[in-house]
């Protein structure tokens, strides 16, 4: 008797090991491509494909992807816009790095800053990293940083937590003497994630990712040349929120669970049969 | 044993396929295509007297531009309807009056041909006045019309010299009549005065301000402008909003672009379904010099004035725009009505005015509004319920464990109680 016990007790392991992989494998994929941009024109970008533009504002926001190296040249006192797109469970990090050339002919010192937005254009607020750097006259570049609360997957209408859906990168000269406005420019915008997992899995989903435009975009049917407010798939590639390793911790600390309850229940049973009770037949 | 597995291998497949069924995207619905007329640029080029100094690369501020006007003419994007203006080409003479009139068109904003509008490049030399404002104005009238980007490329080596028409003023009124209208501004010298006039030029219709001190650096910067123009950008609608929500204009999905005076607020409504989800954010543009900390408010109230949610901001130092948004769902209604639901909402500012600007016409706004399938809400804080992590595993052995024990206590007792009798 007992030894059957127990081999169904790892029989049940395996098979919720089993379930638990079955159903990583089928959801972790949909989680795992990040939607990504249309292809920009090629005026637009260099060889490895990264945009070499910037957008001027919400509306024209150049579309990156995450890990791509984006370039721009402009002038001191542009307002520069990149998008990006950001699932859940991730916690992004935008860097960029701002550099002036011929410092000898700047004044004064100049404060640069990014500012990230989300979908809704909110601000997002930036846990670490130096959002705002001061670069003096004789100084060329600055590196600033900003990284982001973990994306969730669903929150309160009342909270501003970051939810997934488009992401705009800001950067401007915040302060700035009137001698060095449109002097030349360039910046580096990179945006990258870590992924932080089942510890941010939250419950509840949103309906449609925070894509602006959407209800307009997924009305239409999808046409290359007209201009939309973010290009990002509101259909494709974004997790579903159904998979977390939640799953795994719970299935598998029900298995501990069963296999303790068997452990205390042997301990109960003792070495053999009963003390007092007269060997059978 | 096998029979169970085999029915959990089947429970387990069966989750799989529901998980990826949900990942799967939904068809997408009806055609319904947005036509976009072409993108038109309107290149002025001041050709006033100053425009002979000798100070770019060696050669005049004049070759410069022609040389720069010739390589964007050839590099020029077939679809872009590019036209050019001049300032100051003409009039000569002193009189202040006759030569702030000086502007003309030198090749009409149309389909391009690259020979006669090189030519037309090449007759040009430097001449009068700087009168930019009504050049301005003008180039504004030769893009109107179609609802394409329009985009006037101002490039001058010297301040407004027809005063007290302020250019700076000029671009904002032209921003407020036409619709993506945007100027952009390159200065041939290094001054502050002119730094300051040209990058506000730019900063009232949310263009980009450039000071050249190379001959390559004009022909890049120019193409990178027309090249900007050609990319498609969502076209906003204009509305006006109401100072009262029941008057104000109802609004459906898309994106919409309204002024906003000082301090005031403008009401619109939107009606949402019950299961939608109502997405609205908002930008006020900062376009001229306001004051240094500024915030702005989105609320979205009921018809009877109860705030439902709102979207706050605020800032300080140099901006474009300030913006915020909310998220509204409605929830499913339990009686199957589907009477949607009027929201107001409502939009605030709280910039205030440099001293010596003008406080008409008002702010840009540009409002974004979505009504997408709403969200489904958290039953609770983790997802589906689950736990996670040590602390967890350690309560469920212990549980397990006692309650084994427990079970297993009572079982030997019932048999010692069943042996007995």
């Amino acid at each position: 008797m007992r030894g059957v016990r127990v081999v169904r007790g790892v029989g049940a392991v395996r098979l919720l090991a089993a379930a638990g992989l079955l159903l990583g494998a089928a959801v972790a994929p949909a989680a795992a491509d990040s939607p990504s941009p249309d292809a920009s024109s090629s005026s637009s970008s260099d060889k490895d494909g990264a945009p070499t533009t910037a957008g001027t504002s919400f509306r024209t926001a150049t579309e990156i992807e995450q890990g791509e190296k984006a370039t721009a040249s402009g002038s001191t006192g542009d307002y520069l816009y990149w998008s990006f797109p950001a699932d859940l469970g991730q916690r992004p990090t935008v860097k960029a790095t701002v550099k002036l050339p011929e410092s000898a002919k700047r004044g004064t010192a100049q404060t640069w800053r990014v500012d990230v937005y989300d979908g809704l254009r909110r601000r997002q607020a930036c846990q670490y990293g130096a959002q705002t750097r001061t670069i003096a006259p004789e100084a060329s570049s600055a590196d600033l940083t900003c990284v982001l609360r973990t994306v969730r997957g669903w929150a309160e209408p009342w909270a501003d937590d970051p939810l997934p859906g488009t992401y705009y990168v800001r950067l401007t000269a915040v302060s700035v003497g009137s001698a060095d406005l449109g002097l030349p420019a360039s910046a580096e915008v990179e945006a990258d994630s870590k992924d932080i997992g089942g510890s941010a899995a939250v419950d509840g989903s949103l309906g449609k990712p925070l894509i602006p435009g959407i209800a307009v975009t997924s009305e239409a049917e999808e046409e290359k040349d007209s201009a939309v407010l973010s290009s990002f798939d509101p259909n494709d590639g974004w997790s579903s929120g159904w998979w977390t390793d939640r799953w795994i911790w719970t299935a598998v600390g029900g298995v501990l669970a069963a296999l303790a309850g068997i452990g205390g229940y042997a301990l109960t049973r003792g070495g053999g049969r009963p003390r007092g009770i007269p060997p059978r037949g | 044993m096998i029979t169970r597995q085999r029915l959990a291998a089947g429970v387990c497949a069966l989750l799989a396929a529901l998980a990826t069924g949900l990942a799967v995207p939904s068809g997408a619905a009806a055609d319904e295509t947005a036509d976009q007329d072409a993108p038109k640029v309107d290149l002025v080029l001041d050709v006033s007297g100053s425009m002979r100094a000798k100070d770019i690369d060696g050669g005049s501020r004049m070759a410069a531009a022609k040389q720069a006007f010739n390589e964007v003419l050839d590099a020029t994007p077939e679809e872009v309807r590019l036209g050019i203006r001049t300032l100051g080409a003409d009039y000569p003479g002193d009189n202040r009056k006759e030569g702030c009139k000086d502007t003309a068109q030198l090749y009409p904003v149309g389909p391009l041909d690259r020979t006669e509008a090189k030519t037309a490049v090449a007759t040009l030399s430097p001449t009068g006045w700087t009168p930019i404002g009504p050049a301005l104005l003008k180039a504004a009238d030769d893009l109107d019309g179609g609802n394409g980007s329009k985009r006037i490329v101002l490039i001058s080596d010297g301040e407004d010299t027809c005063a007290p028409l302020d250019p700076c003023e000029v671009a904002r009124e032209i921003a407020a009549k036409g619709i993506g209208l945007t100027i952009d501004t390159l200065g041939l010298v290094p001054d502050v005065k002119l730094n300051r006039q040209l990058s506000c030029i730019a900063e009232a219709t949310g263009g980009t301000y450039t000071s050249v001190e190379h001959r390559d650096q004009l022909t890049d910067k120019v193409n990178q402008l027309v090249d900007r123009a050609a990319d498609p950008v969502v076209t906003p609608v204009a509305v006006e909003g109401a100072s009262v929500c029941s008057s104000a204009p109802a609004l459906k999905s898309g994106l919409f672009t309204d002024r906003e005076e000082f301090a005031k607020h403008r009401y619109y409504k939107v009606d949402v379904p019950p299961g939608k989800e109502l997405r609205a954010s908002v930008s006020v543009s900062a376009d001229r010099a306001v004051g240094p900390d500024y915030g702005v408010s989105l609320r979205a109230l009921t018809t009877h004035g109860r705030e439902i949610v709102r979207g706050e901001a605020t800032g300080t130092g140099r901006t474009d725009v300030l913006s915020t948004g909310l998220r509204y769902p409605k929830a499913e209604s339990e009686d199957d009505e589907e009477t949607p639901e009027t929201v107001c909402l409502e939009v605030a500012n709280s910039f205030s005015p440099a001293s010596g600007v003008k406080t008409t016409p008002g702010l840009p706004l540009e409002l974004t509004v979505d009504v997408v399938d709403g969200a489904d809400g958290a039953g609770d804080v983790a997802a589906f319920g689950l736990g996670r992590g040590w602390w967890l595993l350690g309560a469920l052995v212990l549980v397990g464990f006692l309650a084994g024990l427990l079970w297993g206590w009572v079982s030997r007792w019932r048999v010692a109680v069943w042996r007995s009798n």
